[in-house]
């Protein structure tokens, strides 16, 4: 084909202006590649804003803990540096155990996280009480992952994209991708065409609109916000059977999950349906939500509820995103199906991702979250 | 788990609140033979409009639909927040510490208009009100008797509240109009052919009556004092003048509120909520009347309320013999409109440091750094606070011509507690009927 | 009318039945009803419940639209300042 005068050249086409693709951005930025980021709506305006914006371990697989642990560390040297709007707080994560049984599991993952460095502490019921007062009588205790942390994601991923633009980046908003060629071409839907050396795949759930193996599947969640009630809970608090809620591969599950807010407002979640038909609020989840957020703090009935929306997360069959080639693509890379870990895991897959690039070694292993896993023999296709 | 707040009524027609447009629809759908339940989110019946001060009556009007409501049988709910609607008929309703599902097989919106609030610098003095907001607060015993007012803004409603003030005992000094002598000259010459009322004459002349300074082609520029409203300065768009007052109540016009609507998914125009002759809207078994369908006062809301409680209760005929009424009274909206319009120099009000979203205190400079209204929520937090952009989202529809964004529920804010009894698998156990 | 109590900031006032919480705030000469995320004081603006600005404490609960809350007897009322 030949090249026409509205044509770009790059090193580097990064499709998707959520968190991913804005840390993608910035690192390769960073590394002096010339880099276009192409964004169909608003920098951030998709799962990376419906979110909840926490930074947090998470243990049910090795390779999650790996990298969870390995991102968490790479923002930990970043949070300093940003800037009041980015909302951070280092809270911690609680999470809380509602029976002996789950006690016993509370120190099982305080081995599990000492195993991958974690700092983390047991509390008895009596300091748990202490810690979060709201929390009802009878909860048996809880871990305290103290490193932990909170941001707010929109802030955060113009921050990095204003890094990208500084290191010479261009940012093209409201420019739909029409289709990817796996030799490098982008083609947009104004019929421009962008011809790059590489092109990262950071669409999220729109992932699989361009790169159609990969096993992405749009999870929907709802979140309700509240009103400000400054220093109301300390921690993020969640139900230690979260990762059950998470590994329900079908149907729709709820966890106790709330956040407090650097404003002093609550996030509470967290809901999880797969195949749901719109991205209307459904009341019917949100009362399941809210009836679970009540069993551990009774008192959050009484607080002002102003806002519910939903988001789409990407998700994959094995919990574990897609980072590196896509094997249907030659010049084209994963950056997606973080699920509900884009926020803490986006700089450190900008990191695996460019290590590749440049054919360094990574820190970590970067195998377990290559998409031809799903691929090679034995892989598990969605 | 069972929730002991919840509880499920079934009804034919529901009305979403209680002013002239909602009481009118309701009481006429229930002579029509519907089962109505009229809800209202406040403790007063009547809408903004029919508010009466302390220890006063409702205006007569009010009170002959008042009646009519209550004889035909509806069931009026005052104090009920409807929040969220789950398709295809069920509202839920938060009053107090209750909640309830409200199942309905019809639905007329008549939830009205609020105020256009418009920023220049110190309009978050405490004393910088509405000028409708100050009548409603007086009316409820806010003491204004002896405090020095400037009213300011646009249209009838600015010679009428400040008549209300004057007779509650307040010295209203200055009344600025924004519009100019030649539209108001121009208005004036149409009103003889038009006029539905006699409000705007019985105002001039008590105004003039007095001793109130009337300024037309005026408008306030800024807002001073520390912890509370000392003094306001306006323009002419040439000179500047500065008066000491205590209180500035400033009215720019209304704009319908569309929280519902949107919930709901119903066309919009430019105007408001889409409706076709019968006030049906794009939304299946879905009504809607008064303010919400374009701005035309409490005459057009009456006629408005009726139609659409003929039509809802499948009475076209008695609805369509009001089409001509309505009709009339919509070109005196439109003359209303085109006269006092807002000049463009309000647009340009705001410095960089003046707070434009006033419930996360962010600024102008911020927010016109954006290229939308989602991008502004999203990076700024402008919208994000306790009113969810009632009022600067109105706002900048105006100085930016930016639409508004996607309406999330809950309508209006309600207890967390409320949502958890949102459920409906349990509501089946305890539904009761509407009387 | 009849009176009843409530209390501002600890403060006992007596109100005529009917009043706003709002309205009573204005007659205890109360300047701002709260602070702004960023400390500017802040009192009633739109009247009906809508802007926000008007949020007090009453009974312990924050954030109460001041001018659509019905004064009862013995309600305690908290504002910023």
């Amino acid at each position: 084909m030949s090249t026409r005068a509205s044509d770009i050249r790059c090193e580097i086409a990064i499709v998707g202006g959520g968190i991913v693709g804005a840390a993608c951005a910035a690192e390769f930025a960073a590394e002096g590649c010339r880099v276009v980021v192409l964004e169909r709506g608003i920098a951030a305006g998709e799962a990376t804003s419906a979110g909840m914006g926490h930074l947090v371990v998470l243990d049910d697989s090795p390779a999650q803990l790996a990298l969870t642990v390995y991102a968490r560390r790479l923002w930990h040297a970043l949070l300093p540096q940003l800037p009041a709007d980015a909302e951070v707080d280092v809270c911690g994560t609680l999470w809380v155990a509602e029976s002996d049984e789950e006690m016993a599991l509370v120190e099982r993952k305080r081995d599990v996280l000492a195993g991958g460095g974690v700092a983390a502490e047991v509390l008895a019921v009596d300091e748990l009480r202490r810690a979060e007062p709201q929390l009802r009588a009878g909860l048996a205790g809880g871990l305290r992952v103290p490193d932990d942390a909170v941001i707010y994601p929109p802030t955060v991923t113009r921050l990095l994209l204003a890094r990208a633009a500084d290191a010479g980046a261009q940012l093209r908003t409201r420019v739909a991708v029409r289709h990817v060629e796996g030799d490098g071409r982008v083609h947009l839907a104004d019929g421009s065409r962008v011809q790059a050396d590489l092109v990262l795949n950071a669409a999220g759930t729109g992932a699989p609109a361009l790169s159609p193996a990969a096993p992405i599947r749009p999870r929907k969640g709802h979140l309700v916000i509240t009103d400000r009630y400054p220093g109301w809970v300390h921690h993020q608090l969640i139900e230690l059977g979260y990762l059950r809620s998470t590994q329900a591969a079908a149907g729709e599950s709820v966890a106790f999950n709330i956040q407090p807010r650097r404003t002093g407002q609550l996030l509470i979640g967290s809901s999880r349906q797969f195949d749901a038909e719109t991205s209307d609020v459904e009341m019917r989840v949100v009362a399941k939500m809210v009836q679970r957020a009540r069993e551990y703090l009774p008192g959050v009935e009484a607080l002002s509820a102003l806002r519910i929306w939903t988001g789409f997360r990407a998700a994959t069959p094995d919990k574990l995103p897609l980072i590196g080639p896509s094997p249907e693509q030659p010049r084209v890379w994963l950056a997606a199906g973080h699920e509900g870990l884009g926020i803490t895991t986006c700089l450190a897959t900008a990191r695996l991702l460019r290590d590749r690039w440049r054919g360094h070694a990574s820190e970590i292993d970067a195998a377990p979250y290559l998409p031809q896993r799903f691929t090679a023999a034995g892989g598990s296709l969605a | 788990m069972t929730d002991p707040c919840a509880s499920e009524r079934d009804g034919d027609l529901v009305v979403l609140g209680g002013g002239p447009a909602g009481l009118a629809a309701a009481a006429t759908a229930a002579e029509d033979g519907l089962r109505v339940l009229l809800l209202d989110s406040t403790p007063w019946l009547g809408g903004p409009i029919w508010r009466p001060g302390p220890g006063a009556t409702p205006p007569r009007v009010a009170q002959r639909w008042l009646a009519r409501a209550d004889s035909a049988g509806v069931t009026i709910w005052p104090q009920a927040t409807a929040f969220a609607a789950c398709p295809p008929d069920v509202l839920h309703v938060e009053r107090g510490r209750d909640v309830c599902r409200v199942r309905w097989k019809q639905m007329i919106l008549a939830v009205g208009a609020h105020e256009l609030f418009l920023p220049f610098p110190g309009w978050t003095l405490p004393n910088v009100m509405g000028a409708g907001g100050l009548q409603l607060l007086v009316k409820s015993g806010w003491p204004v008797r002896g405090r020095r007012v400037v009213v300011a803004g646009t249209g009838p409603l600015l010679l009428a509240v400040a008549a209300y003030l004057v007779r509650q005992g307040a010295h209203v000094s200055d009344i600025l109009e924004q519009a100019s002598w030649s539209a108001l000259a121009q208005f004036a010459s149409r009103l003889a052919w038009l006029a539905p009322s006699k409000l705007w004459q019985a105002a001039t002349l008590q105004t003039r009556l007095l001793r109130t300074r009337y300024r037309p082609g005026c408008w306030p520029v800024a807002a001073h004092g520390a912890d509370r409203l000392d003094a306001v300065t306006f323009t002419d768009g040439t000179r500047r003048w500065t008066r000491d007052c205590d209180v500035l109540a400033c009215a720019f016009g209304l704009v319908p509120q569309l929280r519902w609507p949107g919930l709901l998914h119903c066309r919009l125009t430019p105007r408001g909520v889409w409706v076709d002759d019968y006030q049906r809207t794009s939304c299946d078994r879905v009504w809607a009347a008064g303010e919400i369908t374009g701005l035309g006062g409490v005459d057009l809301a009456l006629v408005e309320g009726q139609i659409a409680g003929h039509a809802a209760a499948g009475n076209n005929l008695a609805a369509a013999r009001w089409f001509a009424r309505r009709a009339r009274l919509q070109r005196f909206a439109a003359q209303l409109d085109r006269c006092f319009q807002l000049r463009t120099e309000l647009r340009f009000l705001p410095t960089p440091e003046t707070v434009v979203c006033r419930c996360e205190d962010v600024t102008w400079r911020a927010i016109e750094a954006c290229s939308d209204v989602r991008a502004a929520k999203l990076y700024t937090r402008c919208g994000m606070g306790s009113c969810q952009g009632r009022i600067c989202q109105t706002a900048l529809q105006f100085l930016q011509n930016w639409s508004a964004d996607h309406v999330r529920p809950p309508a209006a804010p309600v207890r967390v507690g409320s949502l958890a009894g949102a459920d409906q698998e349990h509501a089946d156990a305890e539904r009761t009927e509407l009387p | 009318m009849t009176d009843l109590t409530i209390r501002v900031n600890g403060r006992p006032l007596r109100v005529p039945t009917g009043l706003t919480v709002a309205a009573a705030l204005a007659m205890a000469d109360v300047p701002a009803f709260r602070r702004s995320v960023h400390g500017q004081p802040r009192s009633a603006l739109c009247g009906m419940g809508i802007c926000a600005e008007c949020r007090v404490t009453i009974d312990g609960l924050a954030h109460q639209r001041s001018c659509v809350v019905l004064c009862r007897e013995a309600m305690e009322v908290v504002t910023d300042d």
